[in-house]
């Protein structure tokens, strides 16, 4: 007897699993640099076209593929069209390159949440050096935000030739997030619909809280101010436009296969229409409730480093010329150093060198994003509140939230086409399916753990998913209008959920989004080939500071790799079903 | 005479203290800084005080337990608060080696700040590095607890959650089979009322009497 497929308990299991999974990581540490970069509250213009141009019609058509097919991206692709099912093992590829690397964000979350119980907090103080006399050298370049990510966490190698050894302390805390992974996703859909509960909630309710404490902090003002100032001559930069499709195209997490799978567990007549909409505008909006936070943060931050700035060359100024202690302050500093430089002029000749020049707008200016946002930035930011352990372990509870949702996604798309194949059901129940599926994404995640590890996942970070995916979603969309035929499609949505499909998502579908993906995939390449080679952040252990290097061969060779990996499946395995179905024709026909 | 001489001691003293003098320190004093409001003034009963302060840091020092409060010679107060102080042998002839003062501010340099309500930022004696805390290291790091306690109860459930799959699959395959024998059952027992087996309908020939309606066509329907 077939065994029916898992449902999602109720239709609110499935909105909450896929908002789970499109608002992730990306929303926190991307958007805002963006925002910065490509002129501050102009930017939403770009990216709300774009959100209607491309991300709308592309979720509700992966949706819509999911829940009309009935089964993970392979089964579904290989409906479509045989030849195609190229585009579901290419979607499982990318899923796979993905969930690897991923969890390591994770893995650090646990870290840096584990380290939040001490006071004072680790990364607010610098450790003493040998003889006790002063701060550690690398940590005193620096500081000792910075120290602690790039010395205490990563314990990074001058550079990628250097692998260095395993570190034990980030292997355990991947291996937690590996287990915390399994346990959510072991039960199929009947656990991961009661864990996106959690997952999709308790981030809001930080970041509100954050909201909050945000827009109360010293400073924060200067930080919003600086962010929602229109800078309107941004628009007329092409780059702000493509940022703005890259950024919604990835932030939803289209072509990986995971929005497929999960409405694949709906049922037939679910109104995925309604869902697209709605999960499309929670994750713009998030990014953007996000930004509010992260600026506020951004502004405490800078206002504050402004302030020590200025405290220090105070300090300075009264030691060198002996003044009294408290006379000096921000008010009158200028005035006082133009008396100074006049009365004392040699004097003050031999300490003007020493005066760094203290600016507002320079603090804010320094736009950061990913890692380093998230571990150096906020932890900074963090410190200098009151009750510092309190709201360390608030933040890393929801990137912790954040980041599993999106594993659930991923974890999700690999599985769901390997217990869709009767072939691998049949010998192995599906809680040792996903066992081993997490067993080898932990093994090769080690590698993300060696002294070298936060380079390789550089490398995987900008390369494994970005051309790929695109390639992929233009075959998905051109397959559903043109091979599978879009009037075809139009009628089986029509029997499925009993609506008409509006012109809007027509055109966007025919025409539209696969121009505007077409051009994207032009830009990245043309990017890619006039760049040259390829170049990457080291970290300098004697400078304190990031350089930059060029990638050895070897890493070029494993980029390439990883694009082609995924990309060549799409016609490789369009040409195998070819050369099969050949092979069956030319055979005399078996007796029945 | 006495002129003379007092004019004498007070030029050595002026050579003995002086900035940038052979074994001479420099003390600076941020008190508007630590106490703001709470800051007292900088005048001759502090700096009588500062240098009892010396005095009693450098009597704790063998060879030296002789030194007075009059060995310790202050110069160049500035508005800062800062000056230079230096510290002279019994015969105030010269001053004590750089080293020997050095080590014994180290020492005391905890009761020194108390006397004032200063600390090691706000009291600055340049050219003394001062020690700073060792930073408290518990004997098993406070990250490997909480990761051990959040370890545990992952395995648990996982182990809960993979037992209790496998029981209710047992139980699913078991589940078929015994209503099977349940129905076999019934078919191989036979009713017996008052001695007489009865038969079920169907094994009997048995014919409808036609002239008895069912109940429910005498009613007409609606």
């Amino acid at each position: 007897m077939e065994k029916a497929r898992p449902l999602w308990a109720n239709p609110l299991q499935f909105v909450f699993a896929c908002i789970s999974y499109a608002v992730g990581l990306g929303n926190v540490w991307r958007f805002p640099y963006l925002c910065q970069m490509y002129g501050g509250g102009s930017f939403l213009v770009p990216y709300l076209i774009m959100l209607l141009l491309e991300g709308m019609p592309l979720l509700y058509l992966e949706l819509a593929v999911g829940q009309r097919m009935r089964q993970g991206s392979i089964g579904a692709w290989r409906t479509i069209s045989p030849y195609l099912s190229g585009v579901g093992v290419a979607s499982v590829v990318v899923s796979f390159f993905l969930s690897m690397y991923y969890n390591v964000i994770n893995a650090w979350a646990f870290w840096y949440l584990f380290h939040s119980f001490q006071d004072p907090l680790p990364w607010s103080v610098c450790p003493l050096n040998a003889n006790r006399t002063g701060y550690d050298a690398e940590c005193e370049q620096a500081s000792s935000t910075k120290y602690f990510w790039y010395r205490k966490t990563l314990n990074i190698s001058p550079s990628i030739q250097d692998s260095g050894g395993l570190q034990w302390e980030p292997a355990l805390c991947l291996l937690l997030a590996w287990l915390v992974v399994y346990l959510c996703i072991l039960r199929g859909t009947e656990s991961t619909g009661k864990v996106v509960y959690f997952t999709a909630s308790l981030p809001y309710c930080v970041l509100i809280i954050y909201l909050i404490r945000g827009l109360t902090l010293h400073g924060a003002t200067n930080g919003l101010l600086y962010m929602f100032t229109p800078k309107l001559e941004q628009l007329a930069n092409p780059k702000a436009w493509i940022n703005a499709a890259t950024q919604i195209f990835f932030s939803l997490g289209l072509g990986f296969g995971s929005l497929i799978a999960f409405a694949s567990y709906n049922e037939p007549s679910n109104n995925c229409q309604k869902h697209a909409i709605i999960v499309s505008l929670i994750n713009s909006s998030t990014s953007i409730f996000a930004s509010v936070v992260t600026f506020s943060i951004y502004g405490f931050k800078a206002t504050f480093n402004y302030e020590s700035c200025l405290s220090k060359v105070i300090l300075l100024l009264t030691n060198s010329f002996d003044l009294e202690d408290g006379f000096l302050t921000a008010s009158n500093l200028e005035q006082v150093k133009g008396y100074l430089a006049s009365t004392y002029p040699d004097q003050y000749s031999k300490v003007f060198p020493l005066i760094r020049n203290c600016s507002l707008k320079a603090e804010l200016d320094t736009a950061v994003q990913g890692t380093g946002l998230a571990f150096i930035v906020y932890t900074e930011a963090i410190k200098n509140m009151e009750v510092s352990q309190l709201w360390s372990v608030l933040y890393f509870f929801m990137l912790l939230m954040l980041g599993i949702g999106s594993m659930l996604g991923n974890t999700a798309a690999i599985l769901t086409p390997l217990t869709d194949s009767k072939a691998i059901t049949r010998h192995l129940p599906k809680e040792a399916i996903a066992g081993l599926v997490c067993l080898v994404n932990c093994a090769v995640g080690l590698v993300f753990t060696l002294e070298a590890g936060n380079y390789w996942f550089d490398v995987f970070n900008d390369y494994a998913a970005t051309l790929s995916l695109l390639l992929i979603v233009l075959v998905e969309t051109v397959a559903v209008c043109y091979v599978y035929g879009l009037r075809r499609f139009e009628n089986d949505l029509q029997a499925m959920t009993g609506r008409t499909l509006s012109w809007y998502w027509k055109i966007m579908w025919a025409g539209v989004s696969p121009l505007l993906i077409i051009s994207l995939l032009l830009f990245y390449l043309s990017d890619y080939i006039l760049t040259g080679t390829l170049q990457y952040q080291a970290w300098d252990a004697s400078q304190g500071q990031l350089v930059t290097k060029d990638y050895p061969a070897y890493a070029l060779a494993v980029i390439g790799l990883l694009v082609a990996s995924s990309t060549m499946c799409i016609p490789l395995v369009a040409l195998g079903t070819f050369v099969v179905r050949r092979l069956r024709r030319g055979d005399p026909a078996p007796v029945a | 005479m006495l002129w003379l001489l007092f004019f004498l001691v007070t030029a050595i003293h002026g050579e003995l203290c002086q900035p940038d003098a052979e074994n001479a320190f420099k003390v600076r004093l941020s008190i508007r800084t630590a106490l703001g409001d709470k800051a007292y003034a900088w005048d001759t009963n502090e700096e009588y005080l500062f240098k009892a302060m010396v005095a009693f840091s450098m009597r704790k020092v063998p060879n030296r337990e002789t030194t007075e409060i009059s060995h310790v010679l202050l110069c160049n107060v500035t508005q800062r608060v800062s000056f230079w102080f230096v510290v002279t042998d019994p015969t105030k002839t010269y001053t004590l080696p750089a080293d020997e003062i050095q080590s014994a501010i180290r020492m005391n340099r905890n009761r020194i700040n108390n006397a004032f309500s200063l600390n090691d930022q706000t009291l600055e004696f340049l050219k003394i590095p001062s020690t700073l805390a060792p930073p408290t290291d518990p004997s098993v790091p406070v990250w490997i607890i909480i990761f051990g306690v959040v370890f545990c109860i992952v395995i648990v459930a996982i182990t809960l959650l993979v037992l209790s799959g496998i029981w209710q699959r047992r139980r699913k395959n078991k589940g078929p089979s015994e209503v099977d024998d349940t129905e076999d059952k019934s078919e191989n027992t036979i009713t017996i009322e008052n001695g007489i087996p009865c038969d079920p309908f169907d094994t009997k020939g048995w014919h409808i009497n036609d002239t008895f309606m069912p109940e429910d066509e005498r009613l007409t329907p609606l």
